[in-house]
């Protein structure tokens, strides 16, 4: 293409104090064009959208659009020239309805019922079903993302940014947002779109760039490469594949009997008559999109919410009603997806986070006096076995990098030898070298003979690691099914299809 | 322009420099503050910090340090536990009033009678009634659900009804001439508190606090309790996740800050003040939420904290004596205090950072 770029960024550098986010980082976006930002954690993306967006200035370096420099100031100048941008996390009201959240950050907000109008317009224009008048605190995740590409849609964008959209989304809401972006990008409005997920950049994008510890380190055609060839431009390095032998599982470690608990918190989802069973040495995946009784289920297993009596059966042995303690002491150790504040304490030392959940099993207490010598021992095993970029076990868990810390915390149940282990999210956030040696581990321990629960939302993540498969939705856990041979189709109707697909017709 | 940034993780170095700075400030500003009163600042300084302690009196003023101090730091620590949490008992004013009913109560109770368990009953009886006053609002928070602040803080009203009522009732000396308030415990040998050695201030209250200080030290670096406290107030999820059970936190921090200040009550009454009156207490169980943070929750800070708080009271009451500073004025000194060392607690999370701002 030789017409002027939509979007054209020369040598942008941002510096923060201790790292470069972005150096030198050039790109440009044609009209029409869906462009793939590609890289792990770290590697810049966020900074480069948010200068793009006029929510960071950059040190150095120019953008233009249309031949035209572009140096927004602020959010708003960037949504005046056109720059749209959907963030990963939402920005909604609960108690509101979709329409009065859309008029909340309107500048110019029309009156209730022409929006309302507006509404509808754009959501039968794009296939993007939603009702205004709906509360957002009952939308699901899907649609409160429909909200958010709305609002931006409203405001006719030239260049809409998304990051991350699809983490949060089933198989079947993945297609709709993607004929949904096909159709913009088809009327000319270019996508710059943010993600780790390769084969979605595959099926989706005209084109790629790749950032590497805030460096351009590649620019690619997605349908001509390969995930495994862009996972490596991302990572810098040959990727290791998680290896398992092939095994039979042994007795019946944990069985859940009609699980069903109340939610302790107001916004949280009951879990509704769950019944598994889980072997030593067997892997089981729970899927299904956040908010659907994840949560709660590890609570439920650690010992952090009780549950009526016979519901959960560890070795023959009724547990429902012990505390975090005396379970970890018989063997069930947990991680939860919350790192900082849930599964550890930010501004404690990792001794102190060591000290946190292995005390009983490390034997770091007698008689209820703490050996703070032998809790910076095992710290400092965890941090050797496992890798963590740290000064020392010493410093505060906030101000290791999310992925170091995951490991940290993965470390620290892994190394107390647990019978039964409940992850969940266990790489969520974490580059890809430190996501693959988490799996490893993982499956070492299921090799040892431990049971292993696995939460997550990162279906490739499930489908590698799994034995069975199954999947949490409204609180129910469907049927677990053979990992091996599942398809997306019927992964995603195990999740619960998409909600409101009926009429998602574009 | 100055911009704060966070610091990867809290800087130990301000953590400890800031009380002194604080107090530094404190001076300055004070300094000023007197100046602007027509005093001269340096001499309103030196009487508030120097005579008290060096000055020609000092001899009558250092066992007041430790009679004023003992009971802020036996009650701070107790509050400390339960700040640390993020469990706020501010009913200590109350608690104390307590105590020292039950102490007093037990003693006056034996009257005339000679024995060498009576002061320790008195000792065990203040303790109780702290504990029952502050387990109130600790029951009603474990069981309904109920705001520990408020609840706590009623209960100081209540309290302040009930000292007034044993004073000019049940408790009154039948012997008083009609004149309100009990007995004289100083003239009750069994019951009477008095200085371990003669004239140095150094009451069983004072020993009480010391053995506090270290308690509260193990507990909170050894022991597996004080780890629960630590981790509930840094993250109370983690805790929960860590098996740290919240309502027997809830009752065991507040019931022991509640014992804590009943037996401070308790020794205030069966020592310094000797009787039950209508004006016993004299807001040492507020003054110890100030010395609490002062102290940084830290044992050894309290126990610093309070001597310091102990010696501006002192200092205070000379400099309205001796130099006619309004009370106002050392009132305003002394608050000065605590809003320099919140104000400067912001270092302790964040850096200066000065030259060009940046859009974050």
């Amino acid at each position: 293409m030789t017409e002027t770029p939509l979007l054209d960024l020369k040598g942008l550098t941002k510096a923060y104090p201790g790292v470069i986010a972005n150096d030198d980082v050039s790109l440009s976006i044609q009209p029409g064009e869906v462009h793939a930002l590609l890289g792990e954690n770290g590697a810049g993306k966020s900074t480069l959208v948010k200068m793009i967006y006029g929510l960071v200035k950059p040190d150095a370096g120019s953008m233009q659009m249309f031949g035209v420099p572009f140096a927004p100031a602020e959010p708003r100048a960037a949504r005046a020239a056109g720059v749209g941008m959907v963030f990963q996390h939402f920005s909604l009201f609960d108690a509101l309805t979709v329409a009065e959240n859309i008029a909340l950050g309107m500048e110019n907000a029309p009156k209730l019922r022409d929006l309302s109008q507006q509404i509808r317009h754009v959501s039968d224009t794009y296939g993007l079903p939603l009702s205004p008048d709906r509360v957002v605190g009952d939308l699901s995740a899907g649609e409160r993302q429909r909200v958010e590409i709305i609002r931006c849609l409203l405001q006719e964008p030239k260049l809409l940014i998304m990051d991350e959209p699809t983490s949060v989304l089933t198989p079947q809401e993945v297609e709709i947002l993607f004929k949904t972006l096909r159709k913009l990008s088809a009327e000319g409005t270019a996508i710059l779109y943010i993600s780790h997920k390769l084969e979605e950049i595959r099926a989706l994008c005209d084109s790629a760039t790749i950032l590497r510890l805030g460096k351009v380190v590649g620019e690619c055609t997605p349908a001509e490469t390969s995930a495994r060839d862009m996972a490596e431009m991302m990572v810098g390095k040959l990727l290791q594949t998680p290896t398992r032998a092939g095994k039979t599982p042994g007795d019946v470690v944990l069985e859940l009997k009609g699980l069903s608990a109340q939610s302790p918190s107001a916004f949280g989802m009951p879990l509704r008559d769950i019944n598994v069973e889980v072997r030593a040495g067997e892997i089981i995946g729970i899927g299904g999109v956040a908010g659907n009784g994840q949560d709660e289920l590890l609570a439920a297993l650690s010992g952090e919410m009780l549950t009526s009596p016979g519901m959960i059966v560890f070795k023959e042995r009724d547990v429902s009603l012990l505390g975090p303690t005396p379970r970890r002491a018989m063997g069930i150790l947990s991680a939860p997806e919350e790192r900082l504040g849930h599964a550890a304490a930010p501004d404690m030392s990792l001794t102190e986070n060591a000290m946190l959940t292995a005390a009983a099993r490390e034997r770091l207490e007698k008689g209820g006096l703490l050996d703070w010598g032998a809790a910076q021992r095992f710290a400092e095993k965890i941090i050797e076995t496992f890798d963590v970029r740290t000064p020392g076990p010493g410093n505060a868990a906030r101000s290791l990098s999310g992925g170091n810390l995951q490991k940290f915390v993965i470390g620290r149940e892994v190394l107390q030898r647990p019978d039964l282990l409940v992850v969940n999210q266990p790489t969520w956030g974490v580059d890809a070298s430190a996501a693959a040696a988490i799996r490893q581990a993982l499956l070492d321990l299921a090799e040892n003979g431990t049971a292993l629960v696995v939460i997550s939302q990162d279906l490739d993540e499930l489908m590698e690691i799994s034995d069975r498969f199954a999947a949490l939705n409204e609180g129910r856990l469907s049927a677990p099914r053979p990992a091996q041979g599942l398809t997306v189709e019927e992964i995603g109707l195990m999740m619960g299809g998409a909600h409101g697909m009926e009429v998602a017709h574009v | 322009m100055i911009a704060l940034e966070k610091r990867p993780q809290p800087s130990r170095a301000f953590s400890l420099a800031t009380p002194v700075l604080a107090v530094i400030a404190t001076m300055v500003f004070g300094g000023l503050l007197f100046a602007a009163l027509g005093k001269d600042p340096l001499v309103a300084i030196k009487t508030i910090f120097w005579d008290p302690l060096f000055g020609q009196y000092a001899f009558f003023y250092r066992p007041q340090l430790l009679i004023k101090g003992a009971p802020l730091v036996l009650i701070a620590i107790g509050l400390s536990l339960g700040f640390k949490a993020g469990i706020w008992n501010i009913g200590a004013e109350g608690q104390y009033i307590m105590g020292a009913l039950f102490g007093a109560g037990v003693g006056l109770a034996f009257y005339p009678l000679e024995a060498f368990y009576v002061f320790p009953l008195m000792v065990l009886a203040g303790a109780l009634g702290g504990w029952i006053w502050a387990m109130i609002p600790a029951f009603l928070k474990v069981k309904f659900g109920t705001n520990e602040i408020l609840v706590s803080l009623m209960m100081v009203y209540v309290a302040e009804q009930f000292l007034p009522s044993m004073a000019l009732g049940l408790m009154k000396n039948p012997e008083g001439f009609g004149f309100p308030g009990s007995r004289n415990l100083q003239q009750y040998p069994s019951a009477f508190n008095a200085d371990l050695i003669e004239g140095s201030g150094m009451h069983w209250g004072v020993v009480a606090a010391m053995v506090a200080v270290i308690l509260a030290y193990v507990l909170l670096t050894k022991h597996r309790l004080g780890f629960a406290i630590r981790v509930t107030g840094e993250a109370p999820r983690a805790a929960r996740f860590s098996g740290v059970n919240p309502t027997r936190l809830v009752l065991f921090c507040l019931g022991m800050s509640g014992l804590l200040a009943g037996l401070a009550g308790m020794f205030e009454v069966s020592g310094p003040a000797g009787q039950v009156t209508i004006d016993f207490n004299v807001g040492y169980g507020f003054t110890a939420i100030i010395v609490a943070f002062l102290g940084r929750l830290h044992p050894v800070g309290i126990l610093l904290a309070g001597l310091l708080m102990a010696l501006t009271y002192i200092g205070g009451d000379i400099a309205q004596s001796n130099l006619g500073l309004p009370a106002a004025a050392i009132q305003v000194f002394q608050g000065m205090l605590l809003f320099f060392l919140l104000a400067l607690d912001v270092l302790t999370n964040y850096r200066l950072r000065f030259g060009r701002s940046e859009v974050a």
